[in-house]
Order: C-alpha cells, then structure tokens, then sequence
C-alpha cells in the first residue's frame, strides 16, 4: 500500500470535507453527472473499508494513529473494530447510494453544489465519529455532524418551518454535545487516558460513575431523539428527503446507538444502565409507533418509525444479552437499509406524483413499477418477513427474552407491540399509495430516473442477499459486531430453518398478525390517536418554543439592561469600576501600608524637602499644571481639548527627560491626534459650544475622576517601592543585539519578541478603524 | 482654520513628514522609532492634507483607499511570519539577510517587513478615521 495504514485511516474520515470543499466546483464542471462523478468518493471509501474486513475478523481490531497536538499528548487515533466498521461500511455504502439520489432529486437546483458539499462534509463527521478512539476527536466529530446536519436540514433556509427545524435539531444534539465533553474529561480524570479503546472496569468502579452515565446518557439521548427529546427528529424532515433519508436511517440518529454500544464495555451492564435504557427505549418505541399511526404524510409516518426503532435499539442495548446485542448489530443494518430505501421511494413519490399525503395517493403501481418494487423490498424487511435481514434481528431480539420472568414478559409484550405497530405502517406506505383504485395527484405521475431508483432496489437486494448469505451474514457482521460491543467473541447461531416448535415462529406470527390488525383499522387508530393528542394539547415541541422564546426575551432584557446606549452612563460605569479595582483591593489588602512613614524617619514633617528638580524640569511640571488647570477652567470644549492637548505634551517631555524616548515619542504623536480627531468629532457631532452639566453630574465626575487619578498615582508608587522582577528586560537587554539584530529594546520586542501579539493589536486597530468607518457611514446616510 | 498660508505650506509639510515616517520607521530597529510612531506621523500628515485641500482630493493624492492599506499591512504582518516556514523554524521566527552594496551593507529581515505592516496598518486605519471625520464619511465622493 502506497499511503501507511494510519493515514489511509485517517483519510476516509478527512477525504469526504475535502470532496466538500470541491464538490461545487465538481457540480460546475460536471453539471449533469454531478451525483455520479462524487458518489465516487463514499464508493472509494466503502471499497477500502471492504479491505478491512478480513484483517478485523483476523485480529479483533485494526487501530491507526497520527499526531495531532503532540505537546499534549493528543493523537487523532483510529479504531476499527467490529462495531465500528460495521457503521462505517453502511454509512458509507449508503452515503455513495444517497449522493447519487441527491443529484437527480436537486437536478437543476442553483445550490445543488453546495448541498453536495453539505452531504459529503456530514459523511465526512459522521465516519469520524464511528471511527475515532481518542475522545476529544469523537467529541469534535460528534459536534460536526450537528453542525453539518445543521445546514443540511436548513438547506431550505427561506422556509421559516425549515429554519426552525435545523436550529431545534442543533440546539438539542448540541446539549448533548456538551454533555458527551463533559463526560469525556470526567473518564479523562478518572482513568488519565484519552483513548476509548484502552478503558477498562475504572469507571464503573468509581464513585463519579452515576454522573459519567448521566453525561453520556444526555448525549446519546439527544442525539437518537429518545422521549423526551424526541421532537426534534420529526421537524428535521423539513430537509429535502435524500437528507431525511441519510440522517434518518444510517447516520445522524444512529450516533447515539453507537455511542451507547461503543461505551457498553466500559460503561454497560449495571442495573442502573439497564434500567435507564430499557425504560427509555420502551418509551420511544411505543411514543415513535403511535405517533407514525397518527400521521398522513408519508415522510412524517417514516420520521415517527425512526424514533420508533431508536427506542428498540436502545432497548436491545440496555438488555445488553449476547442475543440482544446480536439483534441490535443486525437491526441496525436492516434498519438503515430498509428506512433509507423507504424514504428514497418517498422522496421519488414526492417528486413524480407531487404530494406525500397518504390519503390522496393510489394505484401509483402501474405508473412507477420500479418504484413499487423498491418500497416493497424495503417494506418487507421491516415487517420482517423471512428471507430478509428484518427477520433475522426481530428473531434475535425475541430469543433473548425467553425466560419467562415478569421484566422479561413485560419487555417483549413492549417488543411484539412496537413491531407489530411498524410492520402496520410499513404496509400502509407499501400498499396504500401503490396498489387499490387509481387517484389523482397534483403532478402526473412516470417512473423516476434511473439514480433515484438505484437507492432503493440495491438497499433491498443487498437485504435479501444478506439474509440468504445466512452464515457469512453470522461471520462477517454479526460475529465481529456483537464481539466487539459486548467484548468477548460471541457466536453464530443463525439459520434459515424454520423451526414450528420454537417460539420464535410464534411470536413472529403474532407480530405479523397484530400489524395486519394495524393495517386493517389504520383510519380508526388515527382519529383516535388524533383525538388523544388533541385532549393533551401539550407537547414536548411547543415546550421548545417556550424555552426559545423565553431566551430570546431574556437576552433582550439583559441587553437591554446592559447596552442602553446612553454614552454618560457607559463612561460612569467604565470609570466607576476602574476606580474600584484600583482602589478597593488596595484598601481591603493592606496595599497602601508600604507608603505610609516608618518609625525609624522621626517626625515626618521635618525630613520633608522639595525635590531636586533642574529649572528645564520645574517647566515641565509648571507645563502640565497649566494644561491641567486649563483643562478646569475651559471656557468651551476646543479650548478645554487643546489644554487637554498641552497637559498630555508634558507627559510626554517627562517621559523623554527620564529616558523612554519612544513611549515619548509616541506619546507625542498620539496627543496630537487625539486633539486633532476630538475636534473633528465635536464638530460632526455638532455639539454645544459649552458643556453645560447640573451640579450633581459635575460632582459625580469630579469624584471619579479623582478616584480614578489618585488611585493610578498610589498605585505606581505602591509599585515603585517593591523590587522589579527584572529577570525578563535583563534577558532582553542581553540577547536583544546579539539574536535579535536590533538595539532599540522596544522596537525588537514589539516586531520579534512579542511579534504574535503585535500581529494580534494591529488586526484589532484595523477591526476598530473599521467600525468606526461603519459608524460614519451610517451617520452620513441618515443625515443625507 | 483654511487660510492661504496653511494650504500653501501644507503640501510642503505633507511631502517631509511622510518622508521623516518611513526614515523613522526603518530606523526603528536601532534608535528611537518604528512602524507605529512612523505610521502615527504619516496618518496625520495626511490629516493635515485632508484639512488643507478637503478630503476628497486628500483621497484622490493617496490612490488607495486607506483601509485597503490597512488591511493590506495586516496581511503583510502575518505574511512575514510565514516566511520562517520555508527554514522549517515556527511561526515568525525571524529571518535575517545581509546585502552587501559596495561599501555598506543592507540588513533586511522578517521582522522590518512585519514592522512595514505595522506602519501601513496605524497609517490606514487613523487616515481612514480622520479623512472620515473630515467630512466625507469615509466614501470616495
């Protein structure tokens, strides 16, 4: 291999955000075949990821690392295990399938470029984050897929529904975001390791284990939209559907089942965890499953099922036995294959008959006879009829629960309930817009292009050809799969036979009966399930907005309360609290002691002399007390800037007589322009010739001013009678010729030495400039 | 304030200030000086220019826009330090090249350049604001 392991592992999370990039100058130069030329990309990284394979059986794992910030002894470190390339290989696989879909669905849409980018760049962090070991980059690439996701479901960013989908979506995965660093740095704290592969039994033992559960439980929760943040999912649907399909069935969602599978080893298997997992997961499969029966719009019945199955496999993971861990691998990869290809059929359905409203479609079999057969391969996995990877998981979850104890009962009852409800609705979205009496639709429906088609009939091939494949199905996924969240091997046992004294086949057919039943009354549960929404009239999405809007009003009263835009009180307030950091931390500490006379002088008074001044030196001073004096006594603003002016030139011949020509030099310069630009302003402000102020502002002023210039006095001299650390301008006056070439000190310290925070002020000077020059032009428009 | 004197002498005034900037500007590495008090004194000759013959026609003498110097200083600032990474050393490690011309030699280094952006970014910046309060609101009329 050309490239080492590390940086070909590294690449296939790195080389989707460099097609990203590219992928609207590839849309330019390719215009039709846009899809096809960047479903390449996913395909390559898919192939490479097939080359793993056997070295993953082989060895348990293939792990890859390059530095990132070595001074902290961080590296970007890779991990590929069973569980991990079995995520990776779907989402990639998927994503190949779903960028070839998008370049037909967007065909002719002026950012289709741009939406490329934005799926590839999701891809990118989405593949990151099943790969990654090292928590920090897990965290950074669980935080990307939100943001990607982000622009993803607002690609639509004119639509207000749209806009508040993506910001709902990324307001909650980014709580569990924080929720996922902070757990990182606690198992960072707990065991010093960054690194997920290396963690052992230390954090279960600690005494901050209920908080680390917590903190990942918040992120996997968010982000699989588990009740009761469930209610983002649903309003994600607002994203154009080849977004709805790869973040709903693979991707997005599915990053919380990974993070709960990926942490089982370390994390898993305490009652707390099983109990907190199974409850949550039973919850989010029923809410999910009755709220796909409330709805009529197919991509909205398919968004509910998605929550539904969340629930289940979150369900399976807190049941966390070797069958339910099996069942939750298979699952997850029957369910991204039948729920992607479902909502491609939907999208195509979308696109060619113009609705996506249950009710108002039919008989569309004859029109779109490819189409028909895509949502049925899809369909019938997830009714999870035999001779489809459907089956097998539902089969594995059953097997697990056959101990006939009550919470064993109870979970399946949840379990054949659940699946009985999404295999109604999978009949519903297969049989009721395709088969019965023709209906009209707004557009006239034909069969869809060939690259929406591929999605769909590939997805549902591949889970029949998998199925069939019995055993390398055990060898290849579940076998690795399994091994690797439950951490020791486990083995295959899965067959084709059907065995009529198991019962397995019972429980199946109970399933499968109970949907029918489903399917059969779907009109009458709906008004029913309508009925009780509307009796609640309360949900966890209007309590969003409540949440939102009460921040948002927050704000603005704080900003309000802050940024009033009275310029007099912003200076009191600047003023007030210098003089109170000057003086108050001196008074309260003792600070000023030093400065008061010690016993040894005697009586003060009498020691007391006039300084030793030169006549050039006593001009200064008389220099600065006329300025400051005038200052006082202005008669008008100009004359009481020029003094201003005058006082700040004396400074400056100080600070030239006492060796510091360029802070005087300097100084200089800078009086003078103040004086020049506070002019200008006084004169565009067209302010009052006097200052006019009442007594008590006068006062105010005064006192601050006062505070404020006693308190830098007393503080400088505070400063003066403690020795200087003067260990760095000793280096500086020592090194400055010899390595830095230069012998004016601050000059070498300001370009070389201290180089980076100059660079830092003069960016900071021009930002300044420029909103300043915002400001002018402003006044000038709404003066003209 | 725009007697005939001031505007006569000003050009005068203008021409030897911008040229004291640059000489205080290069000197900066050995005596008294530097990019920022350089760039202080060539913004306010070209706020005597503005004051003298308008801001408008100040702009007009200057060509480019004052903060497209400036932010072309920024940019030359944190280009220099750059350069260090073609001798493989960190961010603005300073780069020194003696030139021997005839009898004296040139010394040029990374941190003048980065002392060159510091100048064009005070000189851009105060000339844009004082041009702007000038009277034209900071736009070419």
């Amino acid at each position: 291999m050309g490239l080492g392991m590390d940086a070909s592992i590294a690449l296939v999370a790195i080389a989707p955000f460099v097609a990203a990039l590219l992928a609207p100058l590839a849309q330019r130069l390719t215009k039709p075949f846009a899809g096809w030329v960047l479903a390449a990309v996913p395909l390559a990284i898919f192939a490479f990821l097939l080359t793993l394979v056997e070295p993953v059986i082989a060895n348990g794992a293939v792990s890859a690392s390059i530095g990132w910030v070595p001074a902290y002894d961080l590296n970007l470190s890779f991990f590929v295990d069973g569980l991990s390339l079995t995520f990776a290989l779907t989402i990639s696989g998927i994503g190949a399938l779903i960028v070839l879909y998008s370049g037909a669905y967007l065909k002719g849409h002026p950012h289709l470029g741009r939406f490329l980018g934005f799926l590839l760049a999701f891809m990118g962090a989405m593949l990151g984050l099943v790969l990654a070991d090292n928590m920090l980059a897990l965290f950074m690439f669980w935080e990307l897929t939100s943001v990607t996701s982000f622009l993803l479901i607002g690609f639509d960013h004119t639509r207000q529904a749209s806009r508040r989908g993506a910001i709902q979506a990324l307001v909650i995965t980014n709580i569990g975001g924080m929720g996922l660093l902070v757990g990182a740095l606690l198992v960072h704290h707990l065991t010093g390791t960054w690194e997920l592969s290396a963690l052992g039994d230390e954090v279960r033992g600690s005494g901050l284990y209920g908080l680390v559960l917590f903190a990942f439980l918040c992120a996997a929760f968010t982000k699989s939209a588990q009740v009761p943040f469930h209610f983002w999912l649903p309003n994600a649907m607002e994203a154009p559907t080849p977004v709805s399909a790869f973040l709903h069935s693979a991707t997005m969602v599915q990053g919380g089942v990974y993070l709960l599978a990926r942490t089982t080893p370390w994390l898993g298997g305490t009652e707390a965890w099983t109990l907190i997992l199974v409850c949550f997961g039973g919850a989010t499969l029923l809410w999910g499953a009755l709220g796909a029966l409330r709805q009529t719009d197919l991509k909205q019945m398919l968004a509910q099922t998605t929550i539904a199955s969340l629930g289940l496999s979150v369900l399976l993971i807190g049941l966390g036995t070797e069958a339910a861990i099996a069942a939750m691998a298979l699952y997850f990869v029957a369910h991204a294959l039948y729920k992607a290809g479902l909502f491609m059929v939907v999208g195509a359905i979308d696109h060619e008959a113009g609705t996506r409203d249950i009710t108002v479609l039919g008989g569309l079999a004859d029109k779109m006879p490819v189409t028909f057969i895509g949502a049925a391969l899809a369909s019938l996995a997830m009714i999870g009829l035999p001779l489809t990877l459907g089956y097998f998981a539902k089969e594995e979850m059953y097997l697990g629960l056959l101990a006939w104890t009550w919470s064993d009962i109870v979970v399946l009852v949840v379990l054949v309930a659940g699946n009985a409800m999404l295999a109604g609705v999978a009949m519903l979205v297969m049989v009721k817009p395709f088969l019965g009496p023709v209906l009209p639709t707004p557009k006239s429906p034909h069969e869809a292009p060939l690259a929406m088609l591929a999605g769909p009939i590939l997805l549902g091939v591949c889970s029949i050809v998998f199925s069939v494949l019995t055993e390398d199905l055990g060898k290849y996924l579940l076998v690795p799969a399994a091994s690797a969240i439950l951490d020791h091997p486990v083995t295959s046992h899965l067959t084709l036979a059907i065995n009529p004294a198991s019962p397995l086949l019972w429980l199946s057919i109970a399933t499968w009966g109970l949907g029918l039943l489903v399917y059969r009354q779907a009109a009458t549960l709906r008004t029913l399930l309508r009925r009780a929404e509307a009796a609640l009239g309360w949900t966890a999405d209007n309590l969003f907005d409540v949440v939102m809007f009460g921040l948002i009003r927050f704000s603005a009263g704080v900003t309000r309360l802050l940024h009033h835009g009275r310029l007099e009180i912003y200076l009191v307030t600047v003023f007030g609290a210098l003089a109170l950091a000057l003086t108050l931390p001196m008074l309260l500490l003792g600070g000023y002691d030093v400065l008061l006379p010690t016993a040894e002088l005697g009586n003060w008074s009498d020691v007391l002399s006039w300084p030793d001044l030169r006549i050039y030196e006593w001009g200064v001073v008389l220099l600065a007390l006329v300025g400051l004096g005038s200052v006082l006594l202005a008669p008008n603003r100009l004359v009481a800037i020029m003094a201003l002016g005058i006082q700040g030139t004396a400074v400056a011949l100080i600070f030239l007589l006492f060796g510091a020509p360029d802070l005087a030099f300097t100084q200089f310069m800078v009086e003078i322009l103040s004086v020049v630009i506070l002019a200008l302003v006084m004169t565009r402000l067209r302010l009052d010739e006097r200052d006019h102020r009442p007594l008590e502002d006068l006062a105010r002023d005064g006192t601050l001013a006062l505070v404020c210039g006693v308190g830098v006095s007393l503080l400088l001299m505070v400063v003066l009678t403690g020795t200087l650390d003067k260990r760095l301008s000793d280096l500086f006056t020592a090194t400055s010729v010899p390595i830095a070439h230069g012998a004016n000190i601050v000059n070498v310290i300001l370009v070389d030495y201290r180089g980076f925070d100059t660079l830092g002020e003069i960016a900071v000077v021009m930002g300044a400039g420029m909103a300043i020059m915002a400001l002018l032009r402003r006044r000038k428009k709404a003066t003209s | 304030m725009n007697t005939i004197i001031f505007r006569t002498i000003a050009p005068l005034i203008v021409a030897i200030m911008l040229v004291f900037s640059v000489y205080v500007c290069l000197r900066g590495h050995n005596e008294p000086g530097g990019g920022f008090i350089g760039g202080l004194i060539a913004a306010s000759a070209i706020a005597i220019l503005g004051t003298a013959i308008g801001p408008a026609a100040a702009r007009r003498a200057l060509h480019i826009d004052p903060m497209n110097i400036a932010g072309f200083g920024v940019f030359m600032a944190a280009f220099s330090g750059l350069l260090s990474l073609f001798t493989g050393s960190p961010f603005m490690t300073s780069i020194w090249l003696y030139l021997n011309l005839g009898d004296t030699t040139v010394p040029l280094s990374t941190p003048m350049v980065f002392d060159i952006g510091v100048f064009l970014v005070v000189f851009g910046t105060i000339a844009a604001i004082a041009l702007g309060l000038e009277g034209d609101g900071g736009e070419r009329s």
